[in-house]
């Protein structure tokens, strides 16, 4: 007979005091999810790999550095406009090392299946991932296959890691961004959140909004070419929204971000929903979007990459980083007032009335 | 048209604050009902835009935050039955009770979901004949027609397994309590433009009679918030009172007959209970007698429900109007969206959660 483990004799090195369950919220991007990490992930495994928390590890093999993430895919529903779960597991993970400033080139797949879970869709998804790696340029070099009982498992649930190389002579990283730096975006943001939202809730919109998902590697690629050490830092906005992850930089930078959201790009149909949603677009997740933080002397040559790139042909500057409010991001609203733009605490709530 | 970049455009706002700057020749305190209003103000920094002589003060136009904690607590203790599903509006989720929220009974295994609008509840039931589906019924008179016809539907299909936990309140009487407190600051009122669309602004008619207040249904965007306190302001100084409307677009004086029909078929006012604030007569909508049995608190015996409120939270202050959000000693401290102390910072209406998100830590003008 297996003995259960005794869990009352593990002690928890930093007691999260609030809550004794896992809250959804604690996989939401935001602040709790930031709680969650810092105060039992960072401090059960610390070391200083770890410790910058950026997208992806920087590692160093004799020499040569890899970036090397995870990710983790467990989205409803599967099927979305402009994707499934399988592309996402790609494009996520090769977007990740993108912003190391690496080259994605391989892949590790894991899949926990739930029994039941149709043979049909199942190789939808594959073929989904091999369209992904082939456009992205990497190869899925290993992988894993569990199948669960049927009713522990929401389908289907993806891992993916990836390792590539780290440029040579780039550092991604928030010590590199001073005040001054531009902040830049690729294109048009809050776009995968409200597809799934529309997918969800079955709402539907006069004008198709499909999700963005997308790989960057190729974008980052142009970027560096054009900016080289002038390319501070990057972030893929997902879960949290851009907004968080510009809070998320200003923390870690210990600077001020000042944003102008009448420069942020949003399509009218997404901007619409939004409205109708009560949402703001600044925290809706997107899957193929990059935020970058340059020097200003670099910025236009680097928009002018991102723009002759397929990724970046809508790129803009939306704002720029300040010694002021250190470790707070600014919004200067459409009506030229100011306001602070904070990380997100949990979901957003559609709006009652 | 599109009815919103329209309506927040920087040279037509900046304009409109001048206006009210030359308006203006003495202090006036002007209350906005609506949370959604308290948030779009705090949003796109209005404040900063308007001369110190006013003062905006958040009034208690938020469901959410006013919905008494016992009613919270027997929500959650019907949603912790093996047989019940309780389905809600996003922002009740995380409103806390006495010992825990709903988004917290339900990581704990209570069937607990987010709906859009109550007519979804039903469509639950109808899939869901074994279990009972309660709708916590939430909101101003926006909110309640749509809530009514949930009920008129579950009628028509002979549903035994819907109910509703009504926590609606009425607007009018709550000006009232507010205009006749001893303690009362506000000089004029922009009312909520929604609301309004709903039930017009007769009612509001004989209350700027006998309070002599101006009064203003508004809208919500940047330059509605500005042209409807230019509109207050301007009959404050010229030591006039009465209904203006300003949000033309969507508010007349009947407002939406056929919604307001619907929801006198199905409700009636009662005397409810505002967090914080107290006991406000016929304040609150109840199901009519011949539609109790759609009632949740009649249906469901939860046994008593002893409430008790945060002894740190002064969200009756904030509801009315009396104190900011920053003038909490809590505030940002022990009380922030992630652990609330009260409704106000929980919900997306709720004064407290907008001086988090937007103006924590600036242009705090106390």
């Amino acid at each position: 007979m297996r003995t259960l483990p005794d869990l009352s004799r593990i002690t928890c090195p930093a007691p999260l005091a609030r809550y004794a369950t896992v809250q959804l919220a604690h996989g939401g991007g935001g602040r709790l999810s930031q709680q969650l990490i810092d105060e039992l992930f960072v401090q059960a495994f610390g070391n200083p790999i770890l410790e910058p928390l950026h997208d992806g590890a920087v590692l160093n093999a004799g020499g040569q550095r890899l970036a090397f993430s995870t990710d983790s895919f467990v989205i409803q529903p599967l099927f979305f406009p402009g994707g499934n779960i399988g592309s996402l597991a790609v494009h996520g993970t090769v977007n990740d090392i993108a912003m190391c400033g690496a080259t994605p080139l391989w892949l590790s797949a894991g899949y926990i299946i739930e029994e039941g879970f149709g043979m049909k869709e199942l190789c939808a998804v594959v073929e989904a991932m091999r369209e992904a790696a082939a456009q992205a340029g990497v190869q899925i070099v290993t992988g894993d296959t569990k199948v669960v009982d049927r009713g522990k498992g929401d389908g289907i649930y993806i891992n993916t890691a990836g390792v590539g190389l780290v440029r040579e002579g780039i550092r991604i990283g928030a010590d590199r961004i001073e005040a001054g730096d531009a902040i830049l975006v690729n294109g048009p943001i809050a776009e995968h959140g409200i597809a799934i939202m529309s997918v969800r809730e079955g709402l539907e919109f006069e004008t198709n909004i499909e999700s963005d998902s997308a790989a960057l590697g190729g974008l980052v690629a142009a970027m560096l070419d054009a900016g080289g050490e002038d390319v501070h830092m990057l972030r893929d906005p997902t879960r949290g929204g851009v907004a968080s992850a510009l809070d998320e930089i200003a923390t870690t930078a210990r600077l001020g971000l000042r944003l102008q959201e009448a420069k942020v790009p949003v399509r009218e149909a997404v901007r619409g929903a939004c409205e109708i949603l009560g949402f703001d677009p600044l925290y809706v997740a997107n899957e193929g979007k990059c935020v970058a933080v340059v020097a200003r002397r670099a910025a236009e040559r680097i928009l002018a990459a991102m723009r002759a790139h397929e990724r970046g042909t809508e790129a803009a500057l939306i704002g720029e980083v300040t010694s002021d409010h250190p470790g707070r991001v600014v919004l200067r609203s459409q009506v030229g007032a100011d306001r602070i733009v904070e990380r997100m605490s949990g979901e957003q709530l559609p709006r009652i009335c | 048209m599109k009815y919103v970049d329209e309506y927040r455009r920087e040279p037509e706002a900046k304009r409109y604050a001048k206006a009210i700057a030359h308006t203006v020749t003495q202090p006036w305190t002007v209350m906005e009902i609506c949370g959604g209003q308290t948030h779009a103000i705090m949003k796109f920094g209005l404040e900063q835009l308007l001369p110190a002589s006013v003062t905006l003060v958040h009034g208690p136009g938020c469901p959410v935050c006013v919905t008494p904690i016992e009613l919270i607590d027997r929500a959650i203790a019907i949603a912790q039955r093996p047989d019940t599903i309780l389905t809600s509006f996003g922002d009740m989720l995380r409103v806390p009770g006495s010992e825990t929220d709903l988004l917290g009974a339900k990581s704990a295994g209570a069937d607990v979901r987010m709906v859009y609008g109550a007519l979804d509840a039903v469509k639950i039931a109808r899939n869901h004949p074994d279990r009972q589906v309660v709708f916590f019924a939430v909101g101003f008179e926006t909110t309640a027609p749509g809530n009514a016809m949930a009920v008129i539907q579950a009628e028509e299909l002979g549903l035994d397994n819907f109910s509703i936990l009504s926590s609606h309140v009425r607007v009018p009487p709550a000006m009232e309590a507010l205009l006749g407190a001893p303690d009362n600051v506000v000089d004029g009122f922009l009312a909520a433009g929604h609301v309004c669309t709903i039930m017009g602004y007769r009612e509001y008619e004989p209350i700027a009679e006998k309070y002599r207040v101006p009064i203003v249904p508004t809208g919500f965007e940047p330059l509605d918030l500005l042209q409807g306190l230019h509109m207050v302001l301007t009959l404050l100084e010229a030591g006039r009172y009465g209904v203006q409307n300003q949000y033309r677009r969507s508010v007349t004086r009947d407002g939406n007959l056929h919604a307001q029909r619907m929801l006198a078929r199905v409700f009636e006012p009662c005397d409810r209970q505002w967090r914080g604030v107290g006991t406000i007569p016929a304040s609150g909508l109840k199901l009519r007698a011949e539609l109790t049995r759609f009632d949740a608190e009649q249906r469901f015996d939860v046994g008593q429900v002893t409430a008790r409120e945060s002894e740190v939270c002064i969200a009756g202050a904030i509801l009315k109007g009396l104190k900011k959000p920053p003038q909490c000693p809590a505030f940002g401290v022990e009380c922030t969206p992630d652990k609330p102390l009260g409704a106000p910072m929980v919900s997306t209406e709720g004064a407290c959660s907008a001086y988090f998100r937007y103006a924590r830590g600036q242009n705090e003008r106390t």
